[in-house]
């Protein structure tokens, strides 16, 4: 046994579960052997670290962006990209040297200093919630003791920025984008953090690798006790899945860049590589609630099986993001845009109050102790008053016949 | 009361009341689980993707530069000469009679008649030239040319960085061979061909029978002119 594999663990049979931090041992191995002081060896490790995660995610970035249409390609029966290289694999190269090489346009109105800030203040809150989350049992760039909090604090930040994006361009596109999204980003934010407390009551604990660590056991020796798999996790998977799709802005809540109706909305005055920034500000986004949404309900690195754990962690991790990924994808290509106004009476009628509901329905449940007696009563907990909001506001809820009196 | 009627939206069709849709209830409809249809949906883009792998009816892209859709025989790009026969100089059906240089609306037809030393017509065009930037597709040329020369081609792939030289077609271009046309549009081709043909036939016909006219008739003065020449003997001896 190498000295790595007593530090981290035994060997796996597929990857090793140290791998992804091999980097940063290394650097802070050769920075000690020539006796650097401690500082300077933590720093760089860290440095390592959070250089590792983003590579990772730039590289999925790019690989995403050519998935993306792919999937929707074949969701829609055609081929997709596929004459950039093998399979349109050098597309995102392509891509990218397009938008480099692209003239960098500011309009005359703009404000030109936010106007090349926001895109920088979009990429660098992603980046910073990606540090945050455990990849896997050893793999967790930045262990902080209240991690979901500084996730979800950073995470807001991101509003300032596409607000930021609106004001500065100096135009009424981007200004109306903007404000479409301040409003839907600020009402999914509700549901978003408030479906997420069940778990803090349940693992008493903010800090996220703890999240996970106690999702690790399983019921009957085979079932996962993922968060998931309980009423109250079920329903709060869901609200918190939804809510995550319009906070990632994307379809069927991606109205503020509506090609349709504003132009590409806060992105409208951008071009060439703040236009490229902003795109990959909303995929790093995209890949961070992603990892928040499995950490908090789908176990975050646990195998799904207790047998299955000689797989390294991490790669438990990254499967169960291509699986949230894909569903993101699946989602786009299956529904259309809705309209500002379903989409406000949807977060506020029924996002938000199944939201609350989780959380008596998370205390009964850890009051009671799960197990069947749980169930029994949390079911009807969330069940009941969800039928009742449907049908009360089912009639709301869904798309309204307009009569238009005038275009007729 | 009227104020109630305007909460239930009765006056906001009359114009000027500042609203100009009316929103209303939908119809009540039977209950079923809310989000159900979000998964019928789900489910119909789930079976497009997974079946656009094996199902080779989905897939209808035609990957163009190297693949291509056939055309069908009703598309009519720009206009061709036919010829008959391999020799597109001899072959050529085309007698230089100007009808299609004078009908052409954008007139972007130019003919040149090719003539002996002499001067005499050889009934075969020296130059033909068709301007394809002028030329409007309206396949009037092909309409009414008598002599089932020129048809509209099947082309698309016209492009060139020459737009002067590339863009005028000439003799070397625009002659292609009457079995391109039979492929290219097999039902009027084999039409044309079948036409030809009997018109052929009737001419030889026709020839023949002027040929045995004439020579009946030559005979005829001939002995004519040998009776004649024989009375003229006669009345010479009795002169």
């Amino acid at each position: 046994m190498s000295l790595l594999d007593m530090t981290y663990g035994g060997p796996s049979l597929l990857a090793p579960e140290w791998l992804p931090r091999l980097p940063q041992r290394w650097v802070e191995m050769l920075l000690q052997y020539y006796h650097a002081p401690e500082w300077l060896v933590s720093l760089a490790g860290f440095a390592v670290a959070a250089g590792t995660v983003v590579l990772v995610f730039l590289g999925a970035f790019a690989l995403l962006s050519l998935i993306e249409r792919k999937t929707l390609a074949r969701i829609q029966n055609r081929i997709g990209p596929n004459r950039a290289g093998w399979f349109g694999l050098l597309q995102p190269v392509a891509d990218g040297i397009k938008m480099l090489t692209k003239e960098d346009i500011v309009p005359t109105k703009a404000e030109w200093f936010l106007h090349l800030l926001a895109p920088i203040l979009i990429v660098v809150p992603s980046m910073l919630a990606l540090g945050v989350i455990p990849y896997g049992r050893e793999w967790v760039p930045v262990r902080l003791e209240l991690g979901l909090l500084f996730f979800f604090a950073v995470g807001t930040l991101t509003e300032m920025a596409v607000f930021m994006a609106g004001w500065a361009s100096g135009s009424k596109f981007p200004m109306l984008g903007a404000m479409r999204a301040i409003s839907q980003m600020v009402s999914y934010e509700l549901p978003l953090i408030i479906s997420s407390l069940g778990v803090i009551m349940v693992t008493g604990s903010l800090s996220l690798p703890a999240i996970v660590e106690h999702q690790g056991t399983y019921h009957q020796g085979f079932f996962p006790a993922w968060n998931i798999f309980t009423p109250w996790g079920l329903s709060a998977t869901l609200v918190f899945f939804i809510a995550s799709i319009a906070e990632a802005n994307r379809c069927p809540f991606d109205l503020p860049e509506g090609e349709s109706e504003i132009v590409a909305g806060h992105m409208t005055e951008y071009s060439g590589f703040k236009y490229a920034l902003f795109f990959m500000g909303e995929y790093l986004g995209l890949f961070a609630i992603s990892g928040l949404f499995i950490t908090l309900f789908l176990g975050g690195w646990q195998a799904p099986l207790p047998g299955l754990t000689f797989i390294p962690s991490w790669l438990w991790f990254f499967a169960k993001l291509i699986a949230v990924i894909f569903c993101h994808l699946w989602i786009r290509g299956t529904f259309p845009r809705v309209r500002i106004d379903q989409l406000m009476r949807f977060a506020w009628l029924c996002l938000i109050p199944m939201a609350l509901l989780t959380i008596p329905a998370a205390g009964i449940w850890v009051l009671i102790g799960g197990g069947l007696k749980g169930w029994l009563v949390t079911i009807p907990l969330l069940l009941i008053p969800w039928i009742i909001l449907t049908t009360i506001f089912n009639r709301r809820l869904a798309p309204q016949t307009r009569t238009y009196t005038f275009a007729d | 009361m009227s104020i109630f009627k305007k909460w239930r939206g009765h006056s906001a069709r009359r114009p000027g009341s500042g609203q100009n849709a009316r929103t209303t209830m939908a119809a009540p409809t039977r209950w079923s689980m809310p989000g159900l249809g979000l998964f019928k949906g789900l489910a119909v883009t789930a079976r497009n993707m997974i079946q656009s792998y094996y199902r080779k009816e989905r897939m209808t892209t035609v990957q163009y530069p190297e693949e291509r859709a056939p055309i069908s025989p009703n598309f009519r790009n720009f206009p061709f000469l036919c010829y008959d026969g391999d020799d597109p100089v001899a072959g050529l059906r085309c007698t230089a009679c100007s009808i299609c240089e004078k009908e052409c609306p954008p007139q972007c037809i130019y003919i040149v008649l090719d003539r002996d030393e002499n001067g005499k017509s050889l009934k075969r065009p020296k130059l033909f030239d068709i301007d394809i930037s002028v030329c409007m597709n309206c396949g009037i040329c092909a309409e009414v040319c008598p002599f089932d020369s020129i048809y509209m081609d099947g082309q698309y792939e016209m492009s060139t960085t020459d737009r002067f030289g590339g863009l005028l077609l000439g003799l070397g271009r625009l002659a292609k061979s009457a079995d391109y046309h039979m492929k290219l549009r097999p039902l009027e081709a084999s039409e044309v061909v079948a036409r030809r043909k009997a018109d052929e036939e009737k001419k030889l016909a026709a020839q023949a029978a002027k040929d045995a006219k004439a020579k009946a008739a030559k005979e005829a003065t001939a002995k004519a002119a040998a009776e004649t020449q024989a009375a003229a003997a006669g009345k010479g001896e009795t002169a």
